[in-house]
């Protein structure tokens, strides 16, 4: 997940698509986000590369929408709902994730397991 | 209060014999009568002695009426001390005077070939110009402003000369050396050279053959005095300026008891060296105390007395394997010696600080009793008005007890008299001094100059170089000022050679961001 800079980063993802939930009048997803063009990326436990300013999924509440989708801790959100999330600030991040007139937020996350997957899926 | 008794025989007979060799029989019959005395010594009555100056004579009799009160409760004179006192004494008078007329002349030769070199050097351009004058007068060409402002400005420069000359060797030698001051006779041997081949050539070229141009002969004159200036100028950057700058740190350890300094000097030879650490030896060391040093060398005696080697297995004087049986069965003897160092130092600090709270507070007391009178106030009450020396023999009883007694525990009793302790007192009474600031003196023990010469057991050094004395500091170098009881080791070390880069920082350069790790819900 390490990226060059200039050159496009190319990372294999996962689409997730979680429906939030109305709890009163507000709507949830049931995680967390950390990280952002404006925080200190080496205070981030999940990245691989302690440049990486990305935004990394750092909760995930039991039994909500998020983990109900499949959404897992250490995540790093490369879009939501088409929107690039690599190069944000920690507030766009939150405010791209809770647009009140979005039921539904379709996510693309990348991990590390992934890239192992695909790997072992090659050589078999 | 065993080892109290034999530390009083050992001041109360080193007082005695020292006096005997100077004042003849007077003192010998004396001693009974302070025997006896001092066997009462347990109440506190002090018979002051008359206020009289304290040179001389007088001195050592106020000492001897001391030693009937102030002395300790001695039994008896242990004559097995340690060493002799009384034949060291000898030793060492005896070599001061023949070491004295020897010192002397050799000194004095020195000064009176400098002087007579620089007299004649002093009159020299004097003599130049006046020798024309008295010997060829008619034949001289005149020569109007031109000589005489010469003449002004070598009557000026003989003035500046003599006036530097003075100033910096016109001084009292502060010291003996071993040998010659290279530099001082390198300089002497360069001016004489120098003055005899400007009058070698005055001779030969002005005065046989009666030269008519006096403005050229008062140049010459002139040249010489310039010259002579700029010699003075060199002498005053070797003699002085040279050993300014620190090159070399020594360390200074005293053999007996390890206490140690560090001195930085530049370039000077070694016996200059030795000088300067032996002036400063005087100011900074602790004064060198016998009495301290007794528990070490009775534990080493312990050490060694304990072992004995029985050769079993017939003749043979195997002593390096003796040795070596002794030192290990040594090292596996289970002795308890470090115990009782360990109890015994702790008891010590103890009685010390116990002695010295109560001596603190018996001072702070005494002082209270004494108030100055003011300017308008001694008009007023003519009647109990007592001079320093007065006041200081009426509160001295009240703590001479709890003095005695630190002074005892510390060992310091020989250096300090009964009169030494008035006049202290007086003085800071006079000086308005307070009780801590009298007791500095006794609570600590100070460098060697604040006592009596004849307590300093350290006048006569010898220097002991493997080097030439005369040959200058080199890293590494060790030598050893030896005087009769101790001797002090000197180390030299080079003072490093310093790289020293420079970095420029941008005051406009310091910017500062916060770390920020946030964590939002969604």
């Amino acid at each position: 997940m390490a990226f060059v800079p200039g050159q496009p980063v190319t990372a294999i993802v996962q689409r997730i698509e979680i429906h939030k939930l109305r709890q009163g009048d507000n709507l949830i997803l049931g995680f967390s986000i950390g990280g952002g063009i404006d925080q200190d990326p080496t205070q981030n436990p999940f990245s691989e590369d302690k440049t990486d300013k990305g935004i990394y999924v750092t909760r995930v509440t039991e039994g909500g929408p998020a983990e109900v989708a499949g959404l897992q801790i250490g995540d790093k959100i490369m879009q939501v709902n088409g929107w690039d999330m690599t190069m944000v600030t920690h507030d766009q991040a939150r405010k791209r994730l809770t647009k009140r007139n979005e039921e539904v937020v379709r996510l693309l996350v990348t991990r590390q397991s992934l890239q192992k997957a695909v790997q072992q899926s090659m050589m078999s | 209060m065993d080892t109290e008794s034999t530390y009083s025989g050992y001041s109360h007979y080193s007082g005695h014999s020292k006096k005997a060799h100077r004042q003849g029989s007077r003192d010998r019959h004396k001693s009974p009568r302070s025997k006896d005395g001092s066997r009462s010594e347990k109440s506190v009555t002090i018979q002051t002695p008359p206020a009289e100056p304290l040179l001389g004579n007088d001195a050592s009799r106020a000492e001897e009426g001391q030693d009937d009160n102030w002395g300790e409760t001695t039994t008896a004179i242990t004559g097995t001390s340690e060493h002799s006192i009384s034949q060291e004494d000898i030793a060492r008078i005896s070599k001061d005077l023949e070491d004295s007329v020897g010192l002397d002349c050799k000194r004095y030769l020195g000064l009176t070939v400098a002087a007579v070199l620089g007299l004649l050097v002093f009159l020299t351009p004097i003599a130049f110009i006046l020798l024309p004058q008295i010997l060829w007068r008619d034949d001289l060409e005149p020569c109007g402003t031109v000589c005489e402002g010469l003449f002004i400005s070598v009557a000026f420069k003989l003035l500046i000369l003599l006036i530097g000359t003075w100033a910096l060797f016109f001084r009292q030698p502060k010291a003996d050396l071993p040998r010659v001051f290279v530099f001082r006779a390198l300089l002497l041997v360069l001016i004489f050279l120098f003055v005899f081949s400007y009058w070698l050539f005055y001779g030969v070229r002005i005065l046989d053959s009666k030269d008519t141009n006096y403005q050229g002969i008062v140049q010459y004159a002139v040249s010489l005095v310039d010259a002579l200036l700029f010699i003075h100028y060199l002498a005053i950057v070797l003699l002085e300026l040279r050993q300014l700058q620190p090159m070399f740190t020594v360390k200074v350890v005293r053999s007996t008891d390890g206490e140690s300094r560090y001195y930085s000097l530049g370039h000077l030879s070694i016996q200059r060296a030795a000088l300067v650490v032996l002036e400063n030896y005087y100011r900074d060391f602790t004064v060198y105390n016998p009495a301290l040093l007794t528990a070490s060398k009775s534990r080493a005696a312990k050490h060694m007395a304990g072992l004995k080697v029985y050769n079993v297995d017939g003749p043979g004087n195997n002593a390096a394997g003796q040795s070596r049986a002794m030192i290990a069965a040594a090292a596996r003897r289970r002795d308890s010696s470090h115990n009782e160092l360990y109890y015994e130092e702790a008891d010590h600090e103890r009685r010390v600080k116990k002695r010295r709270a109560r001596l603190v507070v018996a001072v702070e007391e005494a002082f209270t009793h004494i108030k100055r009178l003011q300017a308008e106030e001694q008009q007023k009450a003519p009647g109990e008005m007592m001079d320093p020396r007065e006041a200081a023999q009426a509160i001295f009883p009240s703590m001479a007890r709890a003095l005695q007694k630190y002074l005892r525990t510390t060992r310091q009793q020989q250096y300090h008299s009964m009169e030494s302790i008035l006049q202290h007192l007086s003085f800071c009474i006079t000086n308005n001094m307070t009780p801590k600031a009298f007791l500095e003196r006794y609570l600590n023990p100070g460098p060697t100059l604040q006592y009596d010469r004849d307590r300093w057991f350290s006048k006569q050094w010898t220097l002991v170089s493997e080097e030439a004395v005369t040959s200058g500091l080199q890293d590494g170098v060790v030598f050893v000022l030896k005087c009769l009881d101790f001797s002090l080791v000197v180390n030299v070390k080079k003072i490093p050679f310093i790289k020293l880069s420079e970095e420029f920082i941008d005051p406009k350069s310091h910017k500062f961001v916060l770390r920020l790790q946030s964590e939002t819900s969604v």
